[in-house]
């Protein structure tokens, strides 16, 4: 199992070296100077580019100034926003309670409705349940959830009026961050009118973010379920008369979800994607839309740090899920 | 019989060949089999036909379209559809917020949107063959760090990656183009090198090897037709996925830009008139939907059809 570890992390140091230098790179790789580019000044005087070149460090050889951003980076320092001045770090962890928020309730939303239905889907195959499921999944899978979105807010927020249009909560309730996540801060000061209210404003992007991930899930429960259906053991067990529901659920059940495991870990890196949209359509104030702000406003500092956060998340969350499926899989260990 | 040359390909030429007189059957030929196959998914066959309407439309746009893309008229702003109160049968499906007619534009938008799928992905496959055939081929070091390349691109979402990408290019569709295309390069190079690693032991290319065979000759024109199916089908679907990133980028206002009948484009540009004129928003992501799901059909269609585990 150590030995498994080490492996795993052997993989892993080269990528995120990769990940630091394509992150370091960006700002070196944009069309003319980055002190003009993040100034947004042209034709600035010779003197006072000097000055911001010394500044911003960008007048030292580029592996001193790599082993430096690295250095700071480990650290926890990934510089400062050239539009707010605040460290990004700072802005970063302001910003994540908000996405890691939502991404849970969407793959929490996910799960709950898309296991189940590829379950059923397998157990009733080629009924009409199943080509229900099939169905409804591959136009969840194909589907644009930016659109998706915008008609959930015409229908619900526009048409019926049951939830708000965007924000996390309404303007009069403030609750006391603790841990920056609506839910849970509310119900820490016991208020259950503003707990329902950051409940009423979650349930669309959830379901805007989750659509995907759970059109993934039914599909892959679906033929996890349908391969260990066909396996000797269910027919064995099936022979010695037990019932289907102690079939599907004792013995297919278990090994069928090994795959759908790590598959919800790999929707991670979907979910923080996804973000970037439903947070910018629901007016979210997470990551996604502070990085899609920070590119419109040349941000480099915030883009830079923003990549770089999330693909070491995704990275680290890979690495967890890697772990646990050789936990649970000692096959694949070797 | 004038295709045996191909019938090697799927039957023992010992026993089915059409050459022994034995056994006068003739096997099907790989593309026949390949179409029988295909044809029995109906869903498979509903993409296709979506799709080749698509292509249709993408390609006579000039011809089906009734108007401009980005002519205004100005006398009529907002129409509703011709079958809304209000519709007039000159602008089938009504027009925007500037009085541009809403079907033409989804018609050139369909150009655009197959346009960015064919550039981006014919980019990315013909980049992630060559250097999945480099790492196959030459193993060691260069297989390494080209995996390890790769690996960097796959530890980002895609369309963060693809946000990275425009933040160093810029906005623009052309550069929505390049960042879709690195986008989906790490799939094709890792499908690629995992076929050729799998051709690379087979009795044919060795007996290349020894006929002379360079390495170029070897890769190009012995190992890679065999490794196609997996990438015909990764094209398919990447195609959709293609299709979506780049509506996903117009919407952000990174990919094509206003004037541009671009489908995301079209909504975000739109979305001020959400509540008043639902067509000028519901429309090009209906179109967005379709083209996807087509091609998402097709792509399983054929991956069903090309995998030989499935095959009866």
């Amino acid at each position: 199992m150590i030995a498994f570890l080490l492996r795993r992390l052997g993989v892993l140091i080269p990528t995120f070296i990769g990940i630091t230098l394509l992150v370091f790179a960006l700002i070196r790789l944009i069309p003319g100077d980055p002190v003009e580019a993040m100034s947004g000044e042209r034709g600035m005087e010779a003197s006072r580019h000097a000055e911001l070149l010394k500044e911003f460090g960008l007048d030292r050889p580029l592996p001193v100034q790599y082993a430096d951003y690295v250095y700071k980076a480990v650290k926890g320092d990934l510089g400062r926003s050239i539009v707010t001045q605040e460290p990004v770090m700072r802005e970063f962890l302001d910003r994540f309670p908000a996405t890691f928020e939502l991404a849970l309730c969407a793959i929490i939303f996910a799960v709950v409705i898309g296991i189940p239905a590829g379950i059923l889907a397998a157990f009733k195959r080629n009924s009409v349940i199943d080509y229900g499921v099939m169905s409804v999944s591959l136009a969840g899978y194909s589907m644009p959830i930016f659109w998706w979105a915008l008609l959930l807010i015409l229908f619900f927020s526009v048409q019926l009026g049951w939830t708000p249009v965007s924000g996390r909560i309404a303007i009069e309730y403030d609750p006391q961050v603790v841990t920056g996540m609506m839910l849970v801060d509310t119900l820490l000061e016991g208020d259950f009118e503003a707990f329902r209210s950051a409940l009423s404003h979650l349930i669309l992007p959830t379901i805007a973010l989750g659509t995907i991930p759970l059109a993934t899930l039914a599909r892959m429960t679906r033929s996890a379920m349908l391969e260990v259906l066909g396996e000797d053991y269910v027919r064995a067990a099936r022979a010695r008369g037990l019932s289907p529901l102690r079939v599907v659920g004792r013995h297919a059940l278990r090994n069928a979800l090994i795959p759908v495991i790590t598959v919800i870990g790999l929707q991670v890196g979907t979910l923080l994607a996804g973000a970037i949209l439903t947070e910018t359509i629901f007016s979210w104030p997470g990551i996604g839309k502070w990085m899609v702000e920070a590119i419109h406003r040349r941000d480099y500092p915030v883009v830079q740090g923003g990549i770089l956060m999330t693909a070491t998340i995704v990275i680290l969350v890979n690495l967890i899920v890697d772990v646990c499926y050789g936990i649970v899989n000692p096959r694949i260990r070797h | 019989m004038t295709n045996s040359s191909d019938n090697t390909a799927v039957a023992d030429p010992g026993t089915l060949s059409p050459l022994n007189p034995l056994n006068p059957i003739t096997p099907p030929s790989p593309l026949a089999e390949l179409w029988r196959d295909f044809r029995r998914n109906r869903g498979a066959l509903l993409g296709l036909a979506l799709v080749l309407v698509f292509v249709f439309l993408a390609v006579f746009a000039n011809w089906v379209a009734p108007y401009s893309p980005i002519e205004q008229y100005r006398e009529a702003i907002l129409v509703p559809p011709a079958w809304a109160e209000g519709g007039r049968m000159q602008f089938l499906l009504g027009t925007d917020p500037v009085g541009r007619d809403m079907l033409s534009r989804l018609i050139y938008g369909t150009r655009l949107s197959l346009l960015i799928g064919l550039v981006s992905i014919g980019l990315s496959m013909s980049l992630g063959i060559v250097l999945g055939l480099t790492a196959a081929y030459r193993g060691g070091k260069t297989d390494i760090a080209i995996m390890r390349c790769m690996d960097v691109l796959m530890a980002l979402p895609s369309l963060l990656l693809a946000v990275a990408v425009i933040a160093i290019l810029g906005p623009g569709l052309i550069n929505a183009m390049y960042a879709i295309a690195i986008v989906q390069l790490p799939s094709f190079v890792r499908l690629t090198r995992a076929a050729a690693l799998g051709e690379l032991s087979r009795d044919y290319v060795t007996a290349s090897r020894i006929a002379g065979a360079g390495p170029l000759r070897l890769m190009f024109i012995a190992v890679l037709p065999n490794c196609l199916a997996p990438l015909i089908v990764q094209a398919t679907l990447g195609f959709s996925t293609a299709i979506l990133d780049a509506a996903a980028l117009g919407f952000l206002g990174l990919g094509a830009q206003p004037p541009t009948p671009e489908w995301g484009t079209m909504l975000s540009s739109a979305l001020e008139f959400i509540q008043s004129a639902w067509w000028v928003v519901s429309l090009p992501g209906i179109a967005i939907l379709l083209a996807v799901l087509a091609f998402n059909l097709m792509g399983d269609g054929l991956r069903d059809a090309l995998d030989p585990k499935l095959k009866r």
